[in-house]
C-alpha cells in the first residue's frame, strides 16, 4: 500500500559512522525504522548504534539479509559505494550524499541499471512512508500516514508540501526525494508510474524546478497513461537564466526548460498546477475533490 | 566553473588537439612583440567569460568588436590598447558587459570552412554526447531551433568509451574528405579524452576550421568544468579569474553556502535548500515585488554560516527587507535563531525590516530566542504571510 519503502524493507546504512549517518540513522531508529546494518571499510567486526558494521556491502547483505541501502559516504567515495551497492544485488539504493561529480554519475546510472538496482538520488532527502519506516533524513515528525504520493527534485521544498497536505489532514502513502542534480537514477516518470500502480495511493503531489526535461517527461506519461490525479508545482519562475544551465544542454532539451514551459505543458497534461508554493496542499484537495 | 578561451586552447594542446598558436598579452608592447613572433596576419581576441565577442561592442568604443583582424604589428597593438581596460558588451555579458583584462593574439588561417563540435553530458540519456554541425561559426543554439537536422549527434556508451566508428560517421556526417577524415577522428578521441579526464560539463569548438591545406584547428574554444569534481583537480584554482565573477558571489562561496544576486531586486531571501529558496523567489514575485538574490544556506546551517550569509545579504544595497525562510529538516530552528540574533548583534545596526519564517524542526524554541532578543523582526508562522508581509515593508522602504 506504499511504494518502494514497505514493512519488508530491511535497511543498510553506508558510511554509518560519519556524524550526519551515524545522527540519521538514530533518527530513523528512533521512527521504528528496521535498520540493520552499516558498512565502513576498515571497521568490520565493531558495533555503531548497537548494529554490527561491517567492510563490505557484500558481508552485510549476507550476514543480515539486507535489501535497502541508504548512502551517506563522501562526495569523493560516494560514486564507488553506490556501484559497490548495485553490484552485490541491493534492491534499493537511496543516495543522500550531495555534490558527486556529474561524469561520476553517468558511471553510477550505467552500472545500476546493468545491475537491474533502482537508485533514488543522490543529493535527496531520502523515502517515507509514513507510520513505516524512512529511508533518510526528513523530518518525520511532519508527516501523516495517508493516501497521497509525494515527488521531488528539491529538500526542503518537499518538506513544505507535506506539512501543507498535514496540515489539512491529507496524509502521504509514500513520500519520495529524487534529488537535485543533473543526474538521478530515478526520475518524475519513473514514481509516477509506481504511485499509479499503488493501490493505496489516490493522488501525487509532484515538486520540479527549472532545467531539463524530467518534467516534460512526466506531463507526457500523466497524459497518457496516470489514471490518479496529480497536483504540480515547479520552482524557479525568477531563477535568471543561464546561471545554472549551459546552453547546450538547453540545445538538446530543445527547449529552455523554463518553469512557464513547464507549468504550461503539465497544465495541458491535465495536471493541477499551483502557481504559490503556498497552495500545494490545497491544489491536492482540490485536485483529489475533482476526481470524485 | 568557467574558463577564458586561451586556457581552453592550453588545455585542448595537451589532449592532442590543434589549435592555432597563439600568446596571451596585458598591454601594447607584448601585442606587437606577439604579432612579430608569430607572423602576420593575426587575430586581437578579448578574453572575457561570455560568448558573441565577434559581434559585440565596446560600450566606450561603439565602432569596435571584441574580435579583429590585425595586418601589421602596429595595427596589432592598436587594437590590444582599444580592448584592454575598456567593456565588452555581447548578447551574453548583459547590459553591463565585462571589462578585457586580457587580449589573445593568434596567428591567422586560411580558412576553407568553419564547422561546429561540441559535447555536453545529456541528463536524458546520462550519457556524453557529442554535437557536430557543418554550420560552424554561428549561433548553435539558433541552428537547433531552426534547422535541427543539421545538428549530427552521437551518444557514447559510458561502459566502452567512443568507438571508431562513432568518430568516423561525425567526420563523414561533416563532409570531410580523405586527410580530413584522418585527422578528425584523433581530434574527437581528444576532446572525449578531456571531457572525461578534466571533467567538463561543456566542451565546445566553435568555429572547428577546415583550413585550406586540409588541416583542423579550433579556432574558439569553450570549456565549462563541473564544480562537483574540484576536489580532484588542484590546477583549477589557479584557472579561476575572479574578475569575472559577482564579488558577493565570491563572498558567499568563501563562506559555504550559494548566492546568486539578482539585478533589480528588493526582497531579499535567505532560504535553506536550493528549492524552498527559488519558491520562495517565486512567491515573492507573485506578491509584487522582485527577489534581490537566491541564497541557499545549505543542509546543515550553523549559526556561523547563517551569520556570514546575512552580511551578505545586508551589504547589497538594492535591498529594503528581507525574509528568511527556515524549514527545519537537518538544521534546527533554534540554531538558526541564535545565528540570526547573534550575528545582527555583531553587524550593528540593521536598516532594513526582517520577516522571520520557522518550521520543522525545534521551530517553537527558535522563536522563542527570537522573540526574547532586542532586536526587532516580524515573525510569521506561515509562508505566504511571511512573504506578503516582506513584500509589504519592501514596497514602504522603497517609498
Amino acid at each position: 500500500m506504499v511504494v518502494l519503502f514497505d514493512k519488508d524493507s530491511k535497511v543498510l546504512v553506508q558510511g554509518i559512522t560519519g556524524g550526519v549517518g551515524s545522527l540519521h540513522t538514530q533518527r530513523m531508529l528512533e521512527y521504528g525504522t528496521k535498520v540493520v546494518a552499516g558498512v565502513v571499510p576498515g571497521k568490520g567486526g565493531t558495533q555503531h548504534l548497537g548494529l554490527p558494521v561491517f567492510d563490505t556491502v557484500h558481508a552485510a547483505i549476507r550476514r543480515t539479509g539486507a535489501n535497502t541501502s541508504v548512502i551517506f559516504v563522501p562526495a569523493p567515495f560516494a560514486a564507488d559505494s553506490i556501484m559497490e551497492a548495485a553490484h552485490e544485488g541491493m534492491k534499493l539504493i537511496i543516495c543522500i550524499t550531495e555534490g558527486i561529480p556529474t561524469l561520476d554519475m553517468v558511471k553510477v546510472v550505467d552500472s545500476v541499471r546493468r545491475a537491474g538496482s533502482r537508485l533514488v538520488g543522490p543529493n535527496c532527502p531520502g523515502i517515507i512512508s509514513p507510520g513505516i519506516g524512512k529511508a533518510g533524513i526528513m523530518p518525520a515528525e511532519i508527516h501523516l500516514p495517508g493516501k497521497v504520493g509525494v515527488i521531488s527534485r528539491s529538500g526542503t521544498l518537499t518538506y513544505e508540501g507535506v506539512a501543507q497536505l498535514t496540515a489539512i489532514g491529507l496524509g502521504q502513502s509514500t513520500a519520495v526525494g529524487l534529488g537535485g542534480d543533473p543526474i538521478t537514477g530515478t526520475r518524475h516518470v519513473d514514481a509516477l508510474r509506481l504511485f499509479n500502480e499503488d493501490p493505496g495511493t489516490d493522488g501525487v503531489v509532484m515538486i520540479g524546478e527549472i532545467g531539463g526535461t524530467d518534467e516534460e517527461l512526466a506531463a507526457r506519461f500523466i497524459q497518457e497513461e496516470m489514471r490518479k490525479p496529480v497536483t504540480a508545482f515547479i520552482a524557479g519562475s525568477t531563477a535568471p537564466k543561464g546561471k545554472r544551465m549551459g546552453h547546450a544542454g538547453a540545445i538538446i532539451a530543445g527547449s529552455h526548460g523554463t518553469a512557464a514551459e513547464k507549468k504550461e505543458i503539465l497544465r495541458a497534461a491535465g495536471a493541477y498546477v499551483a502557481e504559490s508554493p503556498a497552495d500545494i496542499g490545497v491544489t491536492m484537495k482540490r485536485a483529489l475533490k475533482g476526481r470524485q | 566553473m568557467k574558463v577564458h578561451e586561451h586556457q581552453a586552447k592550453d588545455i585542448m594542446r595537451r589532449y592532442g588537439i590543434p589549435v592555432p598558436d597563439g600568446r596571451v598579452v596585458t598591454d601594447v608592447a607584448q601585442a606587437r612583440a606577439a604579432a612579430r613572433e608569430l607572423g602576420l596576419p593575426v587575430v586581437v581576441k578579448a578574453q572575457i567569460h561570455a560568448g558573441g565577442r565577434g559581434k559585440g561592442r565596446f560600450m566606450e568604443d561603439p565602432e569596435l568588436g571584441g574580435v579583429k583582424l590585425a595586418r601589421t604589428e602596429e595595427e596589432a597593438g592598436a587594437f590590444a590598447g582599444r580592448m584592454l581596460g575598456r567593456t565588452l558588451v555581447t548578447h551574453q555579458t548583459g547590459e553591463a558587459g565585462k571589462v578585457v583584462n586580457r587580449v589573445l593574439v593568434e596567428k591567422g588561417l586560411d580558412i576553407a570552412r568553419e564547422l561546429y563540435l561540441g559535447m555536453v553530458v545529456d541528463r536524458e540519456k546520462a550519457k556524453v554526447v557529442i554535437m557536430a554541425s557543418t554550420e560552424g561559426g554561428m549561433d548553435i543554439e539558433k541552428v537547433a531551433a531552426e534547422t535541427p537536422e543539421k545538428i549530427l549527434k552521437e551518444w557514447v556508451d559510458p561502459g566502452h568509451g567512443l568507438h571508431a566508428f562513432q568518430a568516423n560517421k561525425i567526420a563523414f556526417g561533416l563532409g570531410l574528405k580523405d586527410a580530413e577524415v584522418k585527422a578528425a577522428s584523433p581530434l574527437l578521441t581528444g576532446l572525449y579524452n578531456l571531457f572525461l579526464k578534466e571533467d567538463a560539463s561543456l566542451a565546445e569548438i566553435n568555429p572547428l576550421a577546415v583550413t585550406k591545406d586540409g588541416k583542423l584547428l579550433a579556432l574558439d574554444a569553450k570549456l565549462n568544468l563541473d564544480d562537483n569534481a574540484n576536489f580532484r583537480h588542484k590546477d583549477r584554482e589557479a584557472m579561476r579569474d575572479l574578475s569575472e565573477e559577482e564579488p558577493l558571489e565570491i563572498e558567499a562561496a568563501k563562506y559555504g553556502f550559494n548566492y546568486v544576486k539578482i539585478h533589480g531586486g528588493s526582497v531579499g531571501c535567505m532560504v535553506n535548500g536550493a528549492g524552498l529558496a527559488m519558491a520562495t523567489m517565486d512567491i515573492i514575485k507573485l506578491y509584487g515585488e522582485t527577489p534581490a538574490n537566491f541564497l541557499d544556506v545549505g543542509g546543515a546551517a550553523s549559526s556561523q554560516v547563517v551569520e556570514n550569509a546575512f552580511r551578505v545579504l545586508v551589504s547589497d544595497p538594492d535591498v529594503r527587507s528581507v525574509l528568511i525562510n527556515i524549514f527545519g529538516g537537518i538544521v534546527r530552528c533554534d540554531l538558526v535563531a541564535n545565528g540570526i540574533v547573534e550575528g545582527l548583534q555583531k553587524i550593528g545596526r540593521i536598516d532594513v525590516p526582517v520577516v522571520v519564517r520557522l518550521r520543522g524542526t525545534n521551530a517553537e524554541e527558535g522563536i522563542k530566542i527570537l522573540e526574547a532578543s532586542s532586536l526587532k523582526f516580524s515573525i510569521a508562522p506561515d509562508f505566504a504571510e511571511a512573504a506578503r508581509k516582506a513584500v509589504e515593508l519592501a514596497k514602504k522602504g522603497g517609498a
